[in-house]
């Protein structure tokens, strides 16, 4: 049936965000723990259903007297239902103990990660931190969680305010972020590639457009990657971008966000230092692009409503202008 | 017809003593029922046992069958409105990036459609039957505690009013029916929507205590002389088992719900990490009563299938003995899997494995119910009438939902699905087939016992393929957008994650479903104009609530039946021994010993007040009140008092004063 459906509905399959499509061991092993369970219990259903059936082609016993039972077959029955009861038994010990193990294969996926990112929810985005011994190497982001393919990464997961659920299907389960808890999630994607995942546990007004994404790459584009974001913002390259600047700077904006290397310092809200690099806005909301930006300053709530984003009331030109300074935030 | 009469040297009204003061107590006794023909014994039943006339005196009835009828309709009507909630949402989900309706919106109607069909429609609506057949089924006059019986009814509508009619102001709770802290606690959900919630499910909880203890008295206490632990019905086991779940799980969320609402309303610190609290704390208490709460829904329904089945197989359920030891067993387990909500909070490995055996473990007594059931089928084709073609589709989709279950018990699968369209598959077929689906059945069975006339069996049918289809159609897909990566309580998505067919088809079957309800209930309405007559025993069956007349007197049974067989129409097919001896003038009922049944002393079941009336109006006014000012329970505290002193009067009862 559910193959009927696959075919049927056959783009879902095929989603990059799936937890039918696993791309890194962990999702492997547990599709591979989803089919064998959806298996046996087809099988077992099949057979309950059988069973209800057979006496649809028995012969009628509404004339008999309804307290007449034959004690032979009574009998027989007895002994059909105990061993039903100890087959049921031995499979559910069964699947208790496949579960059990596979368990344990999944905490030693992480074993060896030589990478940790500390995870934060927040109403309605992800803050990224990548932890470093050396303070200057810290990097924050947002809401695009870049790492080397083929190896093990390990996540820290927090909130700050509600609690969310991180989850990237293709890759591994989800794993909740709760105010005053740390949870450590260990995954790891086998190729490059960009897997999608989105909050899993209600977080609020906007839980739904709460998208996250991993972006696995070969380890040297990986490292020339952190290399670039650790550097501060570069300045802006128009005339009309500096006015930009400017405007970030003396209007609300500059409560919320930073921008490295700018007076800019807020932490309630995405790190901008270089959002022009990332793929989408607004934690997978809109795709990046110069329209993009500057319909989500200019209408937050009518894109996200309830979203933490301010209106802030800016001139044709103001937005134009701070979207071009935006836009070269590489 | 044979009688037994009750009267023994130890039921014989005592002798007039002297008083102190020298004259004599008043003679106490009346009219007993021993030796009194039909028509006199009707007459004078009729006039002990009836409901007032008029406004006032329908108020203050105390009648089980007429409070368990306003509870049956008021529950059908939050199923309807909790009906149209999913209809909205499922038009606003059936395309991407839909803008029917905006999040503000969705989130108030996934919470209140949650909210509805578990605290307003599933558990009052299993009570309420209960309330009306466990007194006739184990052959008493009224259920124990009659006016605590009406005041739960009073006390349920109130909270049901009270969730709509914030529901129609713009502040029904938006924070799904779990209510997770901090999204409910004071700093992530300001306003009074979250408020809303718990007190909602205090009056809600305070409703369904009083209806399970009332049940288990009814039980324990109640029951026709004959009628031992081995020959009740497992339809009244099965609602005594779930009174007890109801007793040790309800607590536990009226707990949850006030710490809430003192965090809120008092700052308290109880689920503020950043003060010590802690926002798992909320959790464990939610599901300790939460997953109780399923088999609270769930016991019920399988009390029906143990009705349904046996009359349709024509012979007795297969394995008795063995189902009455699985409800227990699942009782006590049920208690025991709570942690299988929370696999995904990150819980030590070890601990969380125990939580995935103990959930495992659950399939065992279920297991032995179905295929107890099976075995009673087969004997030889049953016969195929509306109620088991319900049963017959509770096998189909509960099964799926049990083997689902099984699935999601085991921790590393559940954190794939968890919190997907997975689980909302998963517990829908659960829900609904495990229950919904036998309560149809239910339905067009005790229709003819309720109101004397017969549903069509020709709609019957195609109620029950529309509901049918419509239902899978709905719900089978959702398992595979869940395993796609949809997450539930989202009121939107991407069209580039390529949910939209699917979804689109979902929603065509939820409309599909919805409508079988409307020609369900189309069914009722002429089942109840013009349906014909059904006669006392329309399906033959075997138990105690056909043995009287459709629909049954006020005083249920004319003479108190005496029990000699688990099936006891059909152990004596002539006419039912009685028991004899009871007053008639007065509202006297048999009380017997709890293990045996034999009978013990007669007892006096309260007469009508309107007091429980006038009490869960001060107890709802406080509630209300609650959630603007601490201050209310200070203030409420008098009228609750003053009516509970009326309530609890002394009558001047002799008995009393004996």
């Amino acid at each position: 049936m559910a193959f009927a459906f696959c075919v049927l509905f056959l783009q879902g399959c095929a989603g990059w965000q799936s937890a039918l499509d696993p791309k890194g061991p962990a999702a492997g092993e547990l599709a591979w723990l989803i089919w064998f369970f959806t298996a046996l219990c087809a099988v077992v259903w099949a057979l309950v259903m059988i069973a209800l059936a057979a006496p649809l082609v028995m012969r009628s016993r509404s004339g008999d007297e309804p307290l007449l039972l034959d004690e032979a077959a009574e009998r027989g029955k007895m002994r059909v239902v105990v061993s039903a009861v100890g087959v049921t038994t031995i499979i559910l010990i069964g699947l208790t103990l496949l579960s059990f193990f596979a368990n344990r294969t999944l905490a030693a996926i992480g074993s060896e990660a030589a990478l940790t990112i500390r995870v934060t929810g927040h109403q309605w985005w992800w803050e990224v931190r990548y932890e470093d011994a050396t303070p200057s190497r810290i990097l924050t982001t947002a809401n695009e969680i870049h790492i080397p393919a083929g190896e093990p990464v390990r996540l820290l997961l927090t909130s700050t305010d509600v609690i969310h659920s991180f989850w990237i299907p293709s890759l591994a389960g989800k794993l909740d972020l709760i105010p005053g808890h740390m949870n450590v999630l260990d995954i790891k994607a086998d190729k490059p590639g960009v897997y999608r995942g989105q909050c899993a546990e209600f977080c609020g007004a906007q839980h739904a457009n709460m998208g996250t994404f991993i972006i696995a790459e070969p380890r040297p584009k990986f490292d020339a990657w952190l290399n670039d974001q650790l550097q501060p913002a570069g300045a802006p390259a128009s005339g009309e971008a500096k006015v930009g600047a400017d405007l970030f700077l003396k209007r609300p904006c500059v409560m919320c966000h930073r921008i490295g290397g700018t007076p800019a310092g807020g932490t309630v809200a995405p790190d901008l230092t270089h959002i022009a690099s990332r793929q989408t806005l607004a934690a997978g909301t809109l795709t990046m692009s110069r329209g993009n930006l500057a319909a989500w300053i200019a209408d937050p709530q009518g894109i996200k409503p309830g979203s933490h984003m301010p209106v802030v009331e800016l001139s044709g030109d103001e937005l134009n202008a701070v979207v071009a300074y935006l836009e070269g935030l590489k | 017809m044979s009688s037994a009469d009750l009267t023994s040297q130890r039921d014989l009204p005592p002798e007039r003593k002297v008083s102190a003061k020298g004259d004599i107590a008043p003679e106490h006794d009346g009219p007993r029922d021993t030796g009194m023909d039909d028509a006199g014994l009707h007459r004078w039943l009729e006039r002990t046992w009836r409901t007032p006339s008029g406004i006032v005196g329908a108020l203050s009835s105390v009648d089980h069958k007429v409070i368990a009828r306003r509870y049956l309709i008021t529950a059908f009507v939050f199923l309807g409105l909790g009906g149209l909630n999913a209809v909205v949402m499922r038009i606003q989900l059936s395309g991407p990036q839909r803008g029917l309706i905006g999040p503000d919106l969705y989130n108030q109607l996934f919470t209140m459609h949650g909210v509805t069909m578990m605290f307003l429609f599933a558990v009052p609506i299993v009570q309420a039957t209960g309330i009306y057949l466990v007194p006739l089924m184990v052959g008493t006059r009224n259920i124990a505690f009659p006016r605590l019986n009406a005041f739960s009814y009073w006390v349920y509508v109130s909270g049901g009013a009270f969730a709509w009619v914030s529901f129609a102001l713009n502040m029904a709770p938006d924070v799904g029916w779990f209510a997770y802290v901090p999204l409910s606690g004071p700093e992530f959900a300001p306003g009074k929507r979250a408020d809303v919630w718990a007190q909602m499910i205090t009056y809600t909880e305070v409703s369904s205590l009083a209806v399970a203890v009332a049940t288990i008295v009814t039980v324990f206490k109640q029951r026709a002389p004959g009628m031992s632990l081995d020959k009740i019905p497992l339809y009244v086991w099965a609602m005594l088992v779930t009174s007890f779940v109801v007793v040790f799980a309800m607590p536990a969320v009226m707990i949850t719900s006030t710490f809430l609402i003192l965090d809120r309303l008092v700052g308290t610190h109880i689920f503020n990490p950043a003060e010590g609290g802690d926002a798992l704390l909320f959790q464990h208490l939610f599901w300790f009563f939460g997953h109780p709460e399923v088999y609270i829904i769930f016991l019920p329904a399988t009390g029906m299938v143990s009705s349904i089945i046996p009359v349709f197989a024509r012979r007795p359920t297969f394995g008795h003995l063995g189902l009455v030891l699985s409800l227990i067993a699942v009782g006590f387990l049920s208690f025991g899997l709570w942690v299988h909500h929370m696999f995904a909070t990150g819980l030590p490995k070890l601990g969380a494995s125990f939580f995935t055996a103990s959930s495992m473990m659950i399939a065992i007594p279920n297991g032995v119910q179905i295929f107890c059931w099976l075995a009673t089928l087969w004997d030889g084709r049953p016969v195929i009438r509306t109620p088991l073609l319900f049963v017959f589709g509770f096998f189909f989709i509960f099964v799926i939902g049990g083997l689902t279950g099984v699935m999601l018990a085991s921790v590393p699968l559940d954190l794939q699905v968890h919190d997907t369209y997975f689980v909302v598959a998963h517990f829908h077929y659960v829900l609904i087939g495990g229950s919904v689906f036998p309560l149809l059945g239910a339905a067009y069975f005790w229709f003819p016992k309720v109101t004397g006339r017969m549903m069509s069996e020709r709609l019957g049918r195609w109620h029950f393929w529309l509901a049918f289809i419509g239902f899978n159609a709905a719900f089978f897909p959702m398992h595979l957008v869940g395993l796609w990566g949809m997450p539930r309580r989202v009121y939107t998505y991407p069209a580039e994650l390529g949910w939209g067919n699917i979804n689109l088809f979902i929603s065509a079957g939820a409309l599909l479903f919805f409508l079988s309800f409307v020609l369900f209930t189309f069914n009722l309405v002429h089942g109840a104009l013009k349906g014909t007559s059904a006669g006392n025993n329309p399906w033959d069956a075997g138990t105690l609530e056909w043995a009287t007349s459709s629909p049954p007197p006020s005083y249920n049974f004319a003479r108190i039946p005496i029990v000699t067989h688990i099936e006891p129409l059909w152990a004596e097919r002539e006419a039912l021994p009685v028991a004899t001896g009871l007053r008639v003038d007065a509202r006297e009922l048999l009380i017997s010993t709890v293990a045996e049944a034999h009978p013990d002393i007669r007892e006096k079941s309260a007469a009508p007040s309107i007091w429980p009336l006038l009490a869960a109006l001060a107890v709802g006014g406080t509630f209300l009140y609650s959630i603007f000012t601490p201050w209310a329970i200070v203030w409420g505290a008098a009228p609750i008092a003053i009516t509970l002193i009326g309530w609890f009067w002394p009558k001047g009862d002799p008995e009393d004063e004996e």
